[in-house]
């Protein structure tokens, strides 16, 4: 019974059942770890090792800076933003809104800074054709993701991680043409 | 108490103790009152996480939409802390003393202890809860940083901790004097050992809990001015998600115990089932790792190396319990006498008892379920398409309510009657409790799945986004529907073990001096089935089949996500 105590001799070495099971379930493992270093060699989809310390208030004024050069147009209050294709662009989290809207072109890779300028967030990138992509995003952190879009159309961005009473009103948008 | 095998004499002081008048067991007197006591009030937790529990799954069903958004992430905190923490952590103290006494055959190390053990969980609980009905601490089960809630929020969960600490400190204390006192010969029976796994991973988790929540005291009381939110995180999830690993290791050896108390199993092996719990003491810590995969701040390989547990090491370690609890189980019941084909040994079983219908469907949940997401969401690049969506807390009620919650609801079955020393009430009714639960839960994990593939947010309390026009489809709407219906449904499967346990805990029959009233075990017919081997005792076809289709499911629901990945934009 597993609630007493074992006979004298209790340590055996594994049957060849059980043996069988545990090379199988080893392989398994292997096969698991493995697919993630592959993924980063052939795939095309992997979370970014690049990020850096800022102030949010430094954030923010690059983010102005930003905004004010690349500037198109407004969608209500909020700019839209067009960013060069191969350049940096910048969207920053913060009052419940993720802003500025960012006007993209299919195809092309952007440097994509992404802070908050008070808590936590996540960027939540949510489109039609099931595209759904997740980031966590830290006050004091610039998280740096080299981004592709590879489909066209309109955006938008939720934040999902919990950053207070009006959580669920914190959207923005992201625009690619072809 | 020598007639039981390993038991030499006992270390009971005179008129502290009593032989089980059903199993023959020693019970201490001293660990039988704490047992009670945690017990009763993490049926309390229950009870509030519960009623927060509706509460949520009625608002995120779309067309009830039930609370109001304040009031939703205030239930969503009570509801985190209740039933991760205070439900579990409670019942698994009275685990620990249960199994140090009881079956090691000694006495409790100290009274005192488990008094201002008790006391401090408890003030701690109160003083958590009080915080966040107030408004006082709106930050969820995370409480993530820069979020501040009132020092007094912060520092209910240290004390809880302490106390939680000094419950497993009496365990190691009761061990020791069970050794010294030689009360015992020979090496733990493996429940003992599990129990051990358990509170090492529970030393560890609350360590990591003081180094973050204490400087997050100071902060929030004004003597310290800010808190790295990525230290925070890295830290806290040595807490949250190692503290979830203490109930894997107590499950699992609730499933050992079960299963020997009902049908008389024995472990296949004992090194290859305590290389496992061995497994999850050096590896388990590492998954905290799982919540960092798109943080900024941790590099790919830190990445890789934690979220893997060291090359999956501590999943093997769950693979090989897998095996071994369903075959133990097989064993068990060939030996009885049903040998017929694959299954007939589980077509045999006592489906009517609810202690073992709950465990073996909370087996195969956490397995299926809970095993199979939480590696493929763990797996780094797979984050990028689940972390934060509905697909996580899918997840973690197939391991935690599923699994841990459904296995400790089937194993109060047995605690009532005899610990408690109360025959049940309303058997009857009892005995369909565990699929009732296990219908609901299951139908709120397959909703939360479904509308987390859609990318439909945790944590949230409207979908529309207060108007904004994101389209929400019928289709996700249907799911979330689910989560409400099964909700409703594991509510129901829930309030009726709750009352039956007030019931029978206040008002019950005694069943002092008489075995407890039987909820059915296994008839031996083995005496016409033929000879049995020594070979026998490891043969196991029907659990190979069993396992090779877990392995099929794992492997399907795993490159499925990865292909599901490459379908997204590029990012690295």
């Amino acid at each position: 019974m597993s609630f007493m105590i074992p006979e004298k001799d209790w340590f055996k070495a594994p049957d060849k059942g059980e043996k069988s099971w545990i090379a199988i379930g080893f392989i398994w493992c292997l096969v698991l770890f493995f697919s993630m270093p592959i993924w980063h060699i052939y795939g095309k989809q992997n979370s970014s090792s690049e990020s850096y310390r800022v102030k949010p208030e430094d954030f923010s004024a690059r983010v102005m800076k930003f905004v004010e050069t690349n500037s198109i147009g407004k969608d209500g209050n909020t700019p839209i933003v067009q960013p060069k294709p191969g350049g940096h662009a910048y969207v920053m989290g913060g009052g419940y809104i993720w802003y500025p809207i960012l006007k993209l072109k299919k195809g092309n890779e952007y440097i994509l800074h992404i802070s908050s300028t008070d808590y936590q967030h996540g960027f939540s990138l949510q489109g039609e054709a099931g595209i759904n992509m997740n980031f966590q995003i830290l006050p004091g952190y610039d998280h740096v993701l080299k981004i592709t879009p590879t489909t066209s159309g309109t955006f938008n961005i939720v934040c999902n991680e919990f950053c207070g009473a009006r959580h669920h009103v914190m959207t923005g948008k992201i625009l690619v043409e072809d | 108490m020598s007639s039981i095998a390993g038991f030499l004499k006992g270390n009971f002081l005179p008129g502290q103790s009593r032989s089980c008048d059903t199993t023959g067991l020693p019970v201490c007197n001293t660990a039988s009152l704490y047992i009670r006591l945690n017990a009763v009030i993490a049926v309390v937790s229950l009870l509030i996480g519960a009623i927060a529990a509706i509460l949520i799954a009625l608002t995120r069903w779309p067309a009830v939409h039930l609370l109001p958004a304040e009031w939703f992430y205030r239930f969503l905190t009570v509801h985190g802390f209740n039933m991760l923490i205070f439900w579990i952590i409670f019942l698994e103290i009275g685990i620990l003393y249960f199994v140090a006494t009881t079956l090691l055959n000694s006495r409790l190390f100290s009274k005192a202890i488990a008094a201002i053990s008790f006391a401090l969980m408890l003030i701690g609980m109160i003083m958590v809860n009080a915080m966040i009905f107030t408004g006082q601490a709106d930050v969820l089960f995370t409480s993530y940083v820069p979020l501040m809630a009132h020092p007094l929020f912060y520092l209910g969960i240290i004390l809880f901790a302490v106390g939680a600490l000094l419950g497993v400190a009496n365990f190691f204390l009761t061990i020791h004097i069970a050794r010294r006192d030689k009360t015992y010969e020979g090496p733990f029976p493996l429940v003992v050992f599990g129990a051990i796994t358990a509170a090492v991973i529970a030393v560890v988790t609350i360590l990591h809990g003081a180094v973050v929540l204490i400087p997050t005291l100071l902060w929030s009381a004004g003597l310290l001015e800010t808190i790295d939110p990525g230290f925070y995180r890295v830290v806290w999830w040595g807490l949250g998600h190692m503290s979830q690993q203490i109930n894997v290791a107590a499950m699992i050896s609730v499933w050992y115990f079960m299963f020997s108390l009902i049908v008389g199993a024995k472990p296949l092996n004992h090194a290859v089932c305590r290389g496992a719990f061995i497994l999850y003491i050096l590896f388990i810590n590492l998954a905290s790792a799982h919540h960092l995969l798109v943080d900024p701040g941790v590099s790919t390989e830190w990445k890789i190396w934690n979220t893997s547990y060291a090359m999956y090491l501590a999943v093997l370690a769950s693979m090989l319990h897998g095996f071994t609890v369903p075959g133990a189980l097989e064993v068990a019941m060939r030996k009885k006498g049903y040998r017929q084909g694959l299954f007939g040994w589980l077509a045999a079983a006592p489906w009517s008892n609810p202690g073992f219908s709950g465990v073996f469907m909370a087996m195969v949940m956490f397995g299926f379920i809970g095993g199979i997401t939480g590696v493929t969401i763990g797996t780094e690049q797979i984050s990028i398409i689940t972390h934060n969506t509905l697909k996580l807390p899918a997840h973690f009620h197939g391991t935690v309510v599923a699994g841990t919650t459904l296995t400790f609801m089937a194993l109060a079955y047995y605690v009532v009657p005899l610990i408690f020393q109360k025959d049940w009430y309303a058997k009857g009714l009892l005995r369909l409790q565990p699929y009732i639960f296990a219908i609901g839960i299951f139908t709120v994990i397959i909703g939360m799945q479904f509308a987390g593939s859609a990318g439909i947010p945790r944590r949230h309390w409207d979908i529309s986004f207060a108007g904004t026009p994101i389209p929400i489809t019928p289709m996700e709407s249907g799911w979330l529907a689910l989560v409400g219906i099964g909700g409703v449904i594991a509510f129901l499967g829930l309030l009726i073990f709750l009352l039956a346990t007030v019931a029978t805990v206040f008002f019950g029959r005694s069943n002092k001096g008489r075995p407890m009233e039987d909820w059915g075990g296994v008839k031996d017919i083995s005496a016409g089935a033929g000879t049995w081997t020594k070979e026998d005792d490891h043969k196991t076809p029907g659990t190979w089949a069993l396992v090779m289709i877990l392995l099929t499911c794992f492997v399907v629901y795993f490159f499925a996500n990865w292909k599901a990945l490459a379908d997204v934009w590029w990012v690295h």
